[in-house]
């Protein structure tokens, strides 16, 4: 399995670690309910097909990147940075 | 006073020599963490063209200047080496002096991509790792600066607590690249 890196290009997935799916990118309000915290930090969907994951290159470039995939076909379909400037 | 001695990262490690390949260290000088704070790169930029006669590196390149150079280490990251930072970057950037924090090893020899073959997960092949192309990767276990100083010559940065670890990794693929070349 290979990540394509938008910094450093196409990279060994030793290089990355997983973090989780990337809806952790959207984080409730501090006044939110507490139905909608309880969702954030527990609830996952597990889908068979397209997810949208968190990876670090911590043995890389040190970013951090959504990175598209499919679970069935194993399929990268590409990754972005985080906070892109 | 008690006069202390210095000794260098691998000292008593280096020079190793299997076949065409030899490993040594190498004194780089001054090494100096440069991180631009959000929105200033270009004007770091700037200023180290003034002050160092180089300007902030391409990701994944080095460039030099005498006995000056700049290695992309990173996102939004360089180090400066052989050259004290100028107090003006620190308006621009985070700077860090890491000049004892590195173990600087040289790996050279006709060959060398076959032994750091067996340990890095990058291409490092001449026409796709040129002379002034750096890169972060894995060496092993652990995470490394690599910098492709000629055609026959790479620079390697380890962090310098791991210089004993880093040394025996190489040493050992050089041992093995040898002994299979010496097969009948």
């Amino acid at each position: 399995m290979r990540i394509p890196c938008p910094i450093c290009g196409t990279r060994d997935r030793r290089e990355f670690t997983y973090k989780g799916a990337a809806v952790l990118l959207d984080r409730p309000s501090p006044e939110a309910d507490a139905a909608s915290w309880d969702a954030y930090l527990h609830l996952r969907d597990n889908p068979a097909g397209r997810t949208r994951d968190l990876w670090f290159h911590d043995a890389g470039c040190a970013a951090w990147l959504v990175v598209e995939r499919d679970t069935i076909s194993h399929e990268i379909f590409g990754a972005e940075l985080l906070d892109a400037d | 006073m008690a006069e202390l001695l210095a000794k260098t990262p691998c000292s008593g490690l280096v020079p190793v020599t299997h076949g065409a390949v030899t490993l040594d260290e190498v004194a780089v000088g001054p090494i100096t963490s440069l991180a631009p704070y959000r929105g200033q790169r270009a004007a770091l930029s700037s200023a180290l063209t003034e002050t160092v006669g180089l300007g902030w590196p391409e990701p994944g390149r080095s460039t030099a200047n005498g006995d000056a150079r700049l290695v992309w280490t990173g996102r939004d990251q360089a180090f400066l080496l052989g050259a004290a930072p100028d107090a003006r970057l620190g308006d621009f950037a985070a700077i860090t002096d890491q000049s004892d924090g590195w173990a600087v090893l040289r790996i050279a020899g006709a060959g060398v991509e076959d032994v750091l073959a067996r340990l890095m997960p990058i291409d490092l092949a001449p026409d796709r790792f040129a002379p002034g192309h750096a890169a972060r990767t894995l060496c092993g276990h652990m995470t490394v600066s690599v910098l492709r100083l000629d055609t026959q010559a790479v620079q390697i940065m380890g962090f310098r607590s791991m210089a004993g670890t880093l040394v025996h990794e190489l040493e050992t693929a050089m041992a093995a690249v040898e002994a299979r070349a010496r097969l009948p």
